[in-house]
């Protein structure tokens, strides 16, 4: 069983090969390249580098999001179109909980962070080990995330590049609960993406074309849209 | 990816700069083998304008799917075919994105050579999927996004000669008629209301310079907008009909005569129109009338063929193809792409 992975959904890149349960090749990067003209040239390069050809896939997994929104549909789109062209299963991954998985041995609770600007964040809570989700996948505003995490009263590990941005607001609100990941583990990696899809059941080749990806957040014109909407009821 | 030779002529064309996902088989730069259209106007028209972001999770969405539609209906499989085109600019950054992604992703998986094609040559190019082009050719581009004149000595040669300054003349319609109240998109209701009888509110032509070939309609815009509100303060009504009729007669008299001008100039062989509100009724008419009395042969394609389409990119991408143009998968979307000669 050959699985791509695809990690799109921020500002780092990764893909990787795995291969019956064993890293071929992972490429994991976090610099300023935008990922339209960076991807799929990655995507190359990690297959030739495993000595693979695309039609020797047999399933993608790709990071779903929340992230970038511009970002997560790079993924997705790649992935989408390999995996409909080359007729082989698409996993999507939650991009927190790939990023949680980089600290599954953690006995404790996991909070991946990525910045959403204007102080807020995608952020969720899983248990570590299990990587079963506490806290689903949601947008939040950082003073309700710390005080939602404070109430749960137990030591909480922060991974992310991102984190760095709150660190300050997260130890002023956790204190001595608050702990951060080493920075070899604050870039989420696509092997992680493949491992956390290797959990899933395969999705049928058909359903391929209703992925879509998570932004867990409506598009501003559309909340707007909405809120007009719902004064128009009330008058 | 260079080295690839066509052996069956067939190009898959991608489209997605704005609020169509479009993908397209092409046959030997002429024939429309299948051309599908997923448009999300419905969608936008809530907003009264396209949003970029709403336009971008509609394209991923909808982009294998539309792939797949025209590949069934042109009973194709990806290995009969010898290219891969998408329009690589200008347009919304976000949406081209997809298209582009989903190109390169199908051509790597294909082992198929891509092609970045300029949206203004697709919507030029658009005629040839009519009738052969023949050069010189003088090309009047009018969208909602685009307002060019377009000199081409031959197949590949582009010289922007005039364009709007301001608003294009699509936006100067979806403008106006939000001012009338008429529904998004606003431009085939200002065609109809302006054919209805009765008389024009006249409002002024900007011709700019003498020598100028470059167009401008927001003061134009403004006009209209001006006279609304002093009707309004006035508290008399206005008449929906005979604004649009002098809306739409400015706009095609500073059309017409700027291009009639420029053909005599050039002394080109073929005029055509290509765009969106090359689909207007009055305009098609103005521009048909007096190349007639000119004596110079002017086309414009279907309605189908002046809207975004990929049909057209597949077009223009032949051409391109054969004078040895490729792009690799660094390729990224380029807004503001300017639309240069490839000869």
């Amino acid at each position: 069983m050959i699985w791509l992975g695809i990690e799109t959904a921020n500002t780092p890149l990764s893909v990787a090969i795995v291969r019956d349960g064993k890293v071929v090749a992972e490429l994991v990067q976090n610099i300023k390249l935008t990922h339209s003209a960076g991807a799929m040239p990655a995507i190359e390069e990690v297959l030739a580098r495993a000595g693979l050809k695309a039609g020797d896939l047999d399933v993608i997994a790709v990071s779903e999001g929340p992230g970038s929104y511009t970002g997560v549909r790079i993924g997705v789109t790649l992935a989408k179109t390999l995996a409909w062209t080359l007729q082989i299963p698409l996993v999507g991954v939650s991009s927190l909980k790939a990023l949680a998985a980089n600290a599954t041995l953690y006995n404790g609770l996991i909070c991946p962070i990525f910045d959403a600007r204007r102080d807020n964040v995608y952020t969720a809570v899983y248990q570590g080990v299990t990587l079963e989700a506490l806290v689903e996948d949601h947008h939040a505003h950082i003073a309700d995330l710390l005080e939602r995490l404070r109430a749960l009263d137990a030591p909480i590990l922060f991974v992310g590049t991102d984190v760095g941005l709150f660190w300050d607001n997260i130890v002023e609100e956790l204190g001595d609960n608050a702990f951060r990941a080493p920075f070899s583990l604050d870039l989420p990696r696509a092997t992680e993406v493949i491992r956390v899809g290797t959990k899933v059941e395969l999705p049928s080749v058909e359903a391929t074309h209703h992925f879509v990806p998570q932004y867990k957040r409506i598009a501003e014109a559309e909340a707007n849209w909405l809120k007009e909407q719902k004064e128009k009821e009330h008058e | 990816m260079g080295e690839f030779i066509m052996n069956n002529g067939l190009i898959l064309a991608i489209e997605s700069s704005c609020d169509e996902t479009a993908a397209a088989i092409i046959r030997n730069g002429h024939e429309i083998v299948s051309n599908v259209v997923a448009s999300q106007i419905e969608s936008h028209k809530r907003f009264g304008g396209v949003v970029p972001e709403i336009a971008s999770r509609h394209h991923v969405e909808q982009i294998t799917m539309v792939i797949e539609e025209a590949l069934a209906q042109a009973n194709l499989k990806p290995v009969d075919l010898d290219a891969v085109a998408v329009t690589e600019g200008p347009g919304l950054v976000g949406a081209l994105l997809i298209g582009i992604n989903a190109a390169k992703a199908f051509a790597f998986a294909n082992n198929l050579p891509i092609v970045g094609v300029h949206h203004i040559a697709g919507h030029i190019y658009a005629n040839a999927l009519v009738q052969p082009m023949e050069f010189p050719l003088l090309a009047l581009v009018v969208s909602g996004g685009h307002t060019e004149l377009v000199y081409m000595k031959e197949h590949g040669s582009f010289e922007v000669i005039g364009e709007t300054r301001d608003d294009a003349a699509g936006e100067a319609y979806d403008k106006v008629a939000r001012v009338l109240n008429l529904p998004y998109p606003g431009g085939p209701h200002i065609d109809r209301l302006a054919h209805e009888e009765g008389e024009a509110v006249p409002f002024p032509r900007v011709w700019l310079e003498e020598d100028s070939y470059d167009f401008s309609f927001s003061g134009l815009k403004s006009a209209v907008i001006n006279y609304k509100h002093n009707m309004d303060q006035r508290g008399e009504a206005i008449s929906p009909a005979a604004v649009a009729k002098g809306f739409q007669e400015s706009v095609i008299e500073v059309l017409t005569a700027k291009t009639l001008r420029a053909a005599r100039e050039y002394q080109v062989k073929q005029v055509i129109a290509a765009g969106g509100v090359a689909a207007n009724k009055g305009l098609r008419i103005s521009l048909e009338t007096v190349f007639e009395e000119e004596g110079i042969p002017f086309f414009v394609p279907p309605l189908k063929l002046c809207t975004d389409n990929a049909a057209m990119i597949g077009a223009a991408a032949m051409p391109m193809f054969e004078a040895g143009i490729r792009g690799n998968l660094m390729m990224n979307g380029r807004p503001g792409m300017e639309l240069k000669s490839w000869v």
